[in-house]
This record gives C-alpha cells, sequence and structure tokens, in this order.
C-alpha cells in the first residue's frame, strides 16, 4: 500500500470566501455523508471534517483509481459550479495529505494559529468516521494527529501564546464602548467559542451574561457557568434592547435576525451602541446591520483580519511546531511503509516455516524412534536455520535507508521468492 | 517697550505652541509616554503665554483686547488651549491633545498673518460689556471646538471600525464611546457659554442701541449656530442621538461658529467687523 493513496480534499478559510464555506458546512450531521462517500467507487476508507473555518475530506483510494473526479464534486455539491472548484480547493496526497492533517489538528493551519478547539473538533468528527468510514490506515493517522497535537502543545507556546477570537473581540469592544464594566452580553447560541469568548468578557468584568438558546435547557447550563441568566430564543427581540454585546453563533441554517428587526430596536435602546459578533457559519446575522448607525457587526472573516494584526508574535513558536509536525510526517510515512512492506515479509516467513515444516515431516519418520527432547531439539535447530537465513533479506525490506525504494524493494524480494501470486 | 514685550510674548506663543503640536504629533506616531508629557508641559506653558499677551495687550491697549480680527483669533485659541487643559484636569481622551494642539497652531498662524496694530476703541465698543460679552462667546467657542476635534476623532474611529480595516488609527484613537462622551460634556459647556454670549450681547444692545435684537449680520449667525446646537442638545435628551451623528453635529455647528468668527466679519460687514 503505497502511501500515495492518502488523498486530502479540502477548503478553508484561506482559499474560500465565508460565503461559498457556508454552503459547504455540513448541516444534516457526519452520518450520512460519510456513508455517501464511503460508498464512492474506489474509496477505501474516509474521513470527514466540517467546522466553521473548514471542510477536509480525506479519502483511501484504491489504486490507479482517479479521486481527483468524483471527491470535489462530492464536496461542493451543487454550491460551486465545476469550473470554480480549482479557485477553492486545495489537494494533497500521500505525505503531503498527512502533514496537513497535522498542521490543522495542532492548530497551525488555523484562523487564529494555536486555538485549542480545532483538535476537539477533529476528534468528534473521527468518532463518526471510526463507527465504519475509518479503516486501519486512518485510524492511525488520526490518532497520530492527536498524538502530534497534544506534543506541539506541550513542546511550544503556541497554545499559551494564542491570540484567540475572544481576545480580538474583546480589543474591538474596548474601542468601542471603552470600560467594559456594567456592559451586558448576550449570548446567542451556545457554542463552544462564544463560550471562549464570553468567558474573556467575563475577565474583563462585564455586568451581566445572558443566553438565549433554542434549547432553554443548555442555555441554562451555560448561563450558570456564567452566574448569568437563561432566556428563550422568543425574547431575543427584547433582550437585544438591553444588550451592549451579542456573541451569536446558533445552528439556524437562515439569518436569524434581519436589518429591518433591529432598527426598532435601536429607536428603543435610545441608539445606545451595540456591538455583534457572529460566529456562526451559516451567518446567524443579516450583513447589512454593520450599515446601520450605532450598530457594528463583526463576523468570523472580519475577525480573522483583526487577528492577523497580532500575528508575528507567534511565528516563532510556529517554526517549532511546524519542526514537530514535519517529524511526526516523516514517522508516519515510515509506518505506511512498514504497512506495505509487513506483508511480503509475513510471507516470507510463511514460506521458512512452511518449508521447515515441510522438511521435518518427511525426515522424521525415518529417524526410528527419538525422545520428545531430541525432536524438539531437531525442530528447534531447523527454525533457526530458516530464521537465520531470512535475517538478511527481512533487514534489507525493513531498512529505511532511501524513500522511495520500498516499492522496488518488495519487488526484488517477491522476484528472488517467488511470491508474485500469492501478493500484489 | 510694553509693545516691544507684548511683540516678543507673541512670538513665544508661536513657538511654544508649535512645539508642543510637534511634540504631540511625535507622541502619536510613536506613542511613547514621556513624549506626551514634555508635549502637555509644553502646552501647558503656550497656554501660560498666551495668558501672558493677552495682558501685555491688555495693558497695551487700555481695553479687553478682543476687537481686531488678530485679537479675536488668538483670544480663540487661549480659550481652546484653556478648554483643553481644563478638560484634561477631569478626563483623559486618548491622543486628543494632538488633535486640539494642532487647531491651537493653525488659529495662531491665521493670528499671526493678519495685522497686529492696536486701535483705538470706536465709542460705541467702550462699555464694561465688551469684555463680558466677548469672552463669554470666545470661551464657547473654545469648547465648542473641542466637541470639533472629538467628532472628527469619532468620524475616523468609527470609519475604522465599520470598515474593518482597523489600521494606524485604531490603536490611536481612543474608544467611540469616550469621544462621544467627550463631545456631550465639551457641547454642553459650549452651548451654555453660547447662550450666555447671546444673552449678554443682547442686553448690551439694549443698554447701546435701544433694542435687544436687531438682526445684524453676526446676530443671525449666532443665532443660526445657537439653533444647530440646540437643535442636537434637543435630539439627544429626546431620543438619544449620538455617535456618528452627533459627531457630524459638531462639526457642522463649529463651521458655523467660523463662520460667524470670520465669514460675518469679510462677507457681510456689520456693527460686529472687527476694526481692519
Amino acid at each position: 500500500m503505497p502511501s500515495e493513496m492518502i488523498r486530502l480534499y479540502g477548503v478553508n478559510h484561506k482559499t474560500t470566501p465565508l460565503a461559498v464555506r457556508e454552503q459547504l458546512a455540513l448541516s444534516s450531521g457526519y452520518e450520512e455523508p460519510l456513508s455517501r462517500l464511503v460508498a464512492l467507487p474506489g474509496c477505501r476508507e474516509a474521513f470527514l471534517l466540517s467546522t466553521c473555518n473548514r471542510v477536509e475530506v480525506i479519502v483511501v483510494a484504491e489504486h490507479g483509481v482517479d479521486m481527483d473526479a468524483i471527491v470535489p464534486s462530492f464536496l461542493f455539491g451543487d454550491a460551486v459550479h465545476p469550473d470554480k472548484y480549482s479557485e477553492y480547493l486545495y489537494n494533497y496526497q500521500g505525505d503531503e495529505a498527512v502533514h496537513h492533517l497535522f498542521m490543522v489538528a495542532a492548530s497551525l493551519d488555523s484562523m487564529i494559529v494555536g486555538e485549542s478547539q480545532i483538535l476537539g473538533q477533529i476528534k468528534e468528527a473521527y468518532r463518526h468516521a471510526s463507527t465504519g468510514a475509518a479503516g486501519p490506515i486512518l485510524n492511525k493517522l488520526l490518532h497520530k494527529s492527536f498524538s502530534v497535537a497534544k506534543r506541539v502543545r506541550t513542546e511550544t507556546k503556541i497554545g499559551s501564546a494564542a491570540v484567540s477570537i475572544s481576545y480580538a473581540a474583546v480589543e474591538l469592544a474596548r474601542k468601542i464602548f471603552g470600560g467594559l464594566q456594567n456592559k451586558k452580553v448576550l449570548l446567542i447560541g451556545a457554542g463552544e467559542m462564544a463560550e471562549l469568548a464570553a468567558e474573556n468578557l467575563m475577565g474583563q468584568g462585564v455586568a451581566e451574561v445572558a443566553v438565549a438558546n433554542r434549547t432553554l435547557a443548555n442555555g441554562v447550563v451555560l448561563a450558570r457557568r456564567f452566574r448569568g441568566r437563561a432566556v428563550a430564543l422568543d425574547e431575543l427581540m427584547l433582550e437585544l434592547e438591553q444588550a451592549d454585546i451579542v456573541i451569536s453563533s446558533t445552528g439556524a441554517s437562515d439569518v436569524i435576525l434581519h436589518c429591518d428587526d433591529m432598527r426598532p430596536i435601536m429607536r428603543a435602546r435610545r441608539n445606545k451602541p451595540i456591538f455583534f459578533i457572529d460566529i456562526a457559519v451559516p451567518r446567524d446575522l443579516d450583513p447589512a446591520l454593520n450599515e446601520l448607525e450605532n450598530i457594528y457587526l463583526y463576523d468570523i472573516d472580519d475577525l480573522n483580519n483583526v487577528v492577523e494584526m497580532n500575528k508575528s508574535g507567534r511565528e516563532r513558536e510556529a517554526i517549532s511546531a511546524r519542526r514537530i509536525v514535519d517529524e511526526e510526517t516523516l514517522k508516519f510515512r515510515n509506518w505506511l511503509d512498514g504497512l506495505a512492506v509487513n506483508p511480503t515479509i509475513a510471507a516470507l516467513r510463511r514460506k521458512g516455516e512452511a518449508i521447515c515444516q515441510a522438511e521435518l515431516e518427511r525426515t522424521l519418520p525415518r529417524l526410528g524412534d527419538l525422545s520428545v527432547q531430541q525432536r524438539k531439539a531437531l525442530e528447534k535447530m531447523s527454525a533457526a536455520i530458516c530464521s537465520k537465513f531470512l535475517h538478511d533479506p527481512l533487514c534489507y525490506m525493513k531498512s529505511d535507508n532511501h524513500r522511495d525504494q520500498t516499492a522496488a524493494k518488495i519487488q526484488i524480494i517477491q522476484k528472488v521468492f517467488g511470491f508474485e501470486d500469492e501478493h500484489s | 517697550m510694553i509693545g516691544e514685550i507684548s511683540y516678543l510674548l507673541f512670538q513665544l506663543v508661536l513657538a511654544a505652541s508649535f512645539l508642543s503640536a510637534a511634540a504631540y504629533v511625535v507622541f502619536f506616531i510613536s506613542r511613547r509616554e514621556q513624549v506626551r508629557t514634555i508635549a502637555r508641559t509644553i502646552l501647558l506653558l503656550s497656554g501660560l503665554l498666551q495668558t501672558a499677551y493677552i495682558l501685555s495687550r491688555y495693558f497695551l491697549a487700555g481695553y479687553t483686547p478682543i476687537t481686531s480680527q488678530h485679537e479675536a483669533v488668538v483670544f480663540f485659541a487661549w480659550s481652546v488651549t484653556w478648554a483643553y487643559l481644563s478638560f484634561r484636569w477631569r478626563y483623559t481622551v486618548k491622543n486628543f491633545g494632538t488633535f486640539v494642539s494642532i487647531l491651537v497652531v493653525l488659529l495662531l498662524l491665521v493670528a499671526a498673518l493678519v495685522s497686529r496694530e492696536v486701535a483705538p476703541l470706536p465709542p460705541a465698543l467702550q462699555s464694561w460689556w465688551l469684555p463680558v460679552h466677548a469672552s463669554v462667546a470666545v470661551l464657547s467657542y473654545g469648547f465648542l471646538a473641542l466637541a470639533f476635534c472629538g467628532g472628527f476623532m469619532y468620524l475616523i474611529q468609527e470609519w475604522e471600525l465599520k470598515s474593518k480595516r482597523l489600521g494606524y488609527f485604531f490603536v490611536r484613537l481612543p474608544s467611540l464611546d469616550s469621544l462621544d462622551q467627550l463631545n456631550r460634556h465639551c457641547l454642553t459647556i459650549g452651548f451654555v457659554f453660547l447662550t450666555l454670549g447671546i444673552i449678554t450681547g443682547s442686553l448690551w444692545a439694549r443698554q447701546a442701541w435701544g433694542a435687544y435684537w436687531q438682526w445684524d449680520p453676526k446676530e443671525t449667525w449666532s443665532l443660526i449656530t445657537w439653533l444647530l446646537y440646540a437643535a442636537q442638545m434637543h435630539q439627544r435628551l429626546t431620543v438619544g442621538w449620538r455617535g456618528r451623528r452627533a459627531a457630524i453635529m459638531a462639526i457642522v455647528g463649529f463651521l458655523s461658529v467660523l463662520f460667524t468668527l470670520w465669514g460675518v466679519t469679510f462677507l457681510l460687514g456689520g456693527a460686529h467687523s472687527y476694526a481692519q
């Protein structure tokens, strides 16, 4: 199994605008798209990751199958015209695909480099894939990606130095409101990112956090964490009259707050400024809100640009983190190569054992009565001859002195020992 | 003798205010705290020198030096400077000094370019109302000028936030809220003084000309200015006009102030025209 068979296709916040990503984000959960993915011809294993910043598909393809022709159209569906695929899509294979996944898991490819959420999202995605879509290679790859992420986190300062979305949000809020004391925060939807932002704002001493959630029970749980209160989604308009900072992250497929909803609210607020942070994909808030007076709306892409400003401090840590990723990519490659060699090694051993067995069976009856001890000694001797004889070929197979010779090695051994029909 | 001291003082005022503006600009660019301390000290010095210069003019002329173009503008700069320094005493608004000190320099440059001749006071203006009316009016201009600077800064910062291009000014300018408060604070004080200025002027007019109001161009334009500010105060109190609109109104109002100060004199004439 040469490593070229791992293929990765994806779009992320760097290549694709939010408006397009919104259309690609899965709203129906992982199961259905995963099963469609595995059912694609030539697809042995599959993994799918969908977050608000990226959609990534990893497949292990059968040899000689042109995945380029089918996976992109799976990914984009009807959202994008085929001519435009290349504009948004990146695709990697083999080592590059592994490297990319490790970069993503280690949060080096994130909108906010070093944020820890992405690892949780990959684990969640893997939980769905592991029930059937992922096979031996992807299982190993994903587990490896978790350990790479952990290594990067413990060996570099990238996580602690992470300037998060919530940090950017706080910066902006301060430029709008000055001090954040006695400001009221309203969370719409109970996403992880919203939680983080709210936590950061609590740290700035905001007066109150209210949580409006579709399921009140979840809202209550979250609200309790911030010693705030939970409100029903129907009360949203009323809450908007009071709130100063609104963080929206619902999973709604449509805009939940329109420009026209907000006009009367602004009158009721007597034009008190309000800061909207929309971290949902698809977007929750009408982009035109930003054009209203005293309303400031930032969506996830805008925050990205804000974060871009203070990125340089993390560059150094990112370099050492990248080194870890490179290292681990190489290790994974070795494992994969090992995987490719394994069947041949096993065949070699089997062949040796079979010969020993056959020769013993032929010789033993001729030797007449032998004690159990003598019999054991003979068996041991033949096994030792066999393994000593196989030692050099096995060493040759396992040696990883040069890349890209694995296939050639396998071929030589198979030819020399006459395995060509047994394995391909 | 006094004439020479007075001349020298004006040169010093120009130099000091120019230096303070330059230091404030350096602070604006470099954001180094020590530079700001230096800039503030020089601005305070400039304020003191301006006071000294106005006193010297008083002794030179023998009446409140606010009747010629030059004197009025110096008085204007003086009131902006001291309005700022008094404001500073209560609030800090990041980098506000930069904008104010530049405005002060611009005003003083105008003062430097017009005639500094000391003219005899026309009989109509020989009254104790002159210092009262004129200084109240010019004080109001000082605070309205601060509101103008604040409004200007607000518009820049708001543009940065709305356009989401958080660049050079974003980090250097204060929060929108503090600029809005500044606007409210300065407009309230400025408006009170402006009202007083109009009332004192009207009383003086009754005494001097026998009528409270005679639609002299300056009076008319003062009234227009007053109405502009009154409208804004009203809107702020009733429907909560603030932010961008308040900032624009502060700028429009100040342009009207400038027109009342200069435009009327040059274009329309009337009883308030300065001695040329």
